[in-house]
């Protein structure tokens, strides 16, 4: 049985998670924009986005450490880019580039934490990601577990019928394509199988939602609050 | 009494040119449980596959007295239900409740009544602690069970259930065979498992090389195609000599 970090944090229960998908969506969009187009060297600003963040994985009662640990993640890209940056005599940029870069991946990381995939998809749609973007993702999301066990089961039966590790790297490199081959129409034909169970319960080209998203006051209060205090501390 | 599946002189045969169906009659009658036995690759599934326009053949199916056609389509799927042999194909959507109540809102039901049949049939399969679940964090059991409640949350006439004991351990088939016997639609269920046949089953069919060969009760025919795996032993190798699996 898989369990995925982010998956479980995101069906928590905080007022950050209680919040309207939209509203944490469009915060972020706005946080954004706020953090690229502050200066590499405004401390204070930086520090205060900073604080948010943290602020925010506070409240939505997520642990620090290892929230903090895993939008790392981004760091091996903006880490090149800004020594790119140093080497060409920018180093001001480069400072902001891997700075930003990191709270961009924080405060990423924070709402898909805080939001279900199923919200968050709801969220995309209603303010106006294509059906079919969704869609793909929904799938994706889905199946990603199924494919990589099934993965994970031909690798196992290819090793255990390899010997020795390394021994034979031309053989592993053929059964390795072979396997991603056979993977590959494995997932052909399970998407034949998904639509035919599709099919079989009514499903008529249209998904229906179960769930509409309504906005409260609360998420109206939040948008205008956030929004108001990141620009304030922007023009500031 | 009105039979809930006619089928009549069903042929099929795939874009290969593999003949899969070979004039295929069958009966369902209300209240019945019909075993679908016979080797693998006999045509069990291709033969279920119609019964909810999945596949088309030549013959002539009804379906609750209604003409299998394509205008048809929406009411025949409404009345049967298809529980597919692999469940993660199935549970397609991010929660159990939204996958369960996928079907009543393609029937055109109202948020509110379609969560109020997913919940029923949630309920009934014994997995209304799951409805904020994600599918993949079901266990192949609870799988089985949340894809029988997608299918009786359309309140079916009829159930088809393929291999439904694939992945279940002795428990998990023990508490399938319970909630099967409890429940009142009319099944046709395939499946290899001879003791899960004779304990579910009032009657049984047996396919061979597309042919629907035999109709009767489950232990006549096992007994007839020496269809059982028990007691098995290793030197009894007739079948595997003769048969094609």
């Amino acid at each position: 049985m898989h369990h995925v970090l982010v998956d479980r944090w995101s069906r928590g229960a905080s007022p950050l998670h209680a919040l309207d998908p939209r509203v944490k969506i469009l915060s972020l969009l706005v946080f954004l924009i706020v953090l690229a187009t502050t200066a590499a060297n405004a401390a204070v600003p930086l520090t205060i986005d900073a604080a948010l963040l943290v602020a925010g994985i506070l409240i939505a009662g997520l642990p620090p450490g290892t929230l903090l640990f895993r939008a790392m993640a981004v760091l091996p890209f903006s880490l090149t880019f800004g020594l790119i940056s140093w080497l060409a005599g920018d180093s001001l940029r480069a400072v902001g580039l891997i700075e930003k870069s990191y709270l961009s991946s924080v405060a990423v990381l924070l709402v898909v934490s805080t939001t279900s995939l199923p919200r968050l998809l709801s969220g995309l749609e209603s303010l106006g990601t294509p059906r079919l973007l969704v869609l793909v993702a929904q799938f994706l999301y889905r199946y990603l577990f199924v494919i990589s066990e099934q993965a994970q089961h031909m690798r196992l039966a290819a090793a255990s019928r390899q010997g020795i590790p390394g021994a034979h790297r031309r053989s592993r490199f053929r059964a390795a394509a072979g396997a991603l081959a056979v993977l590959f129409a494995h997932s052909y034909y399970r998407a034949e199988g998904i639509n035919r169970a599709m099919l079989a319960r009514g499903f008529s080209g249209k998904f229906p939602l179960l769930k509409p998203l309504r906005l409260r006051t609360a998420d109206g209060l939040f948008l205008l609050a956030t929004v108001a205090f990141l620009v304030l501390v922007r023009v500031q | 009494m009105t039979p809930l599946i006619e089928v009549r002189d069903l042929s099929f045969q795939y874009e290969d040119g593999t003949r899969a169906l070979d004039g295929v009659s069958f009966t369902l009658l209300p209240g019945e449980t019909v075993a679908v036995l016979g080797p693998n690759g006999s045509g069990k599934t291709t033969f279920v596959l119609h019964l909810n326009g999945t596949l088309r053949g030549v013959g002539s199916i009804q379906i609750c007295g209604t003409p299998l056609t394509k205008e048809s389509l929406p009411l025949v799927r409404s009345k049967i239900g298809m529980v597919f042999q692999d469940s993660d194909e199935q549970l397609f959507m991010p929660t159990v409740l939204e996958d369960v109540a996928f079907g009543p809102l393609n029937m055109g039901l109202t948020q509110e009544e379609a969560i109020l049949k997913a919940k029923s049939a949630l309920e009934k399969a014994g997995m209304s602690h799951a409805l904020d679940k994600a599918p993949y964090h079901l266990s192949a059991g609870e799988k089985r069970r949340v894809a029988l409640a997608g299918v009786l949350a359309m309140d079916p006439e009829i159930l088809v259930l393929d291999e439904p004991n694939t992945f279940l351990d002795p428990p998990g088939l023990r508490n399938l065979l319970h909630l099967l016997k409890e429940l009142p639609q009319a099944k046709l269920i395939i499946t290899h498992n001879t003791h899960f046949a004779l304990a579910v089953a009032t009657r049984a069919v047996f396919f061979e090389k597309g042919k629907l060969v035999a109709d009767g009760g489950v232990a006549e025919i096992m007994e007839r195609f020496d269809w059982t795996y028990a007691p098995l032993r290793a030197d009894d190798l007739r079948y595997s000599a003769q048969r094609r699996f």
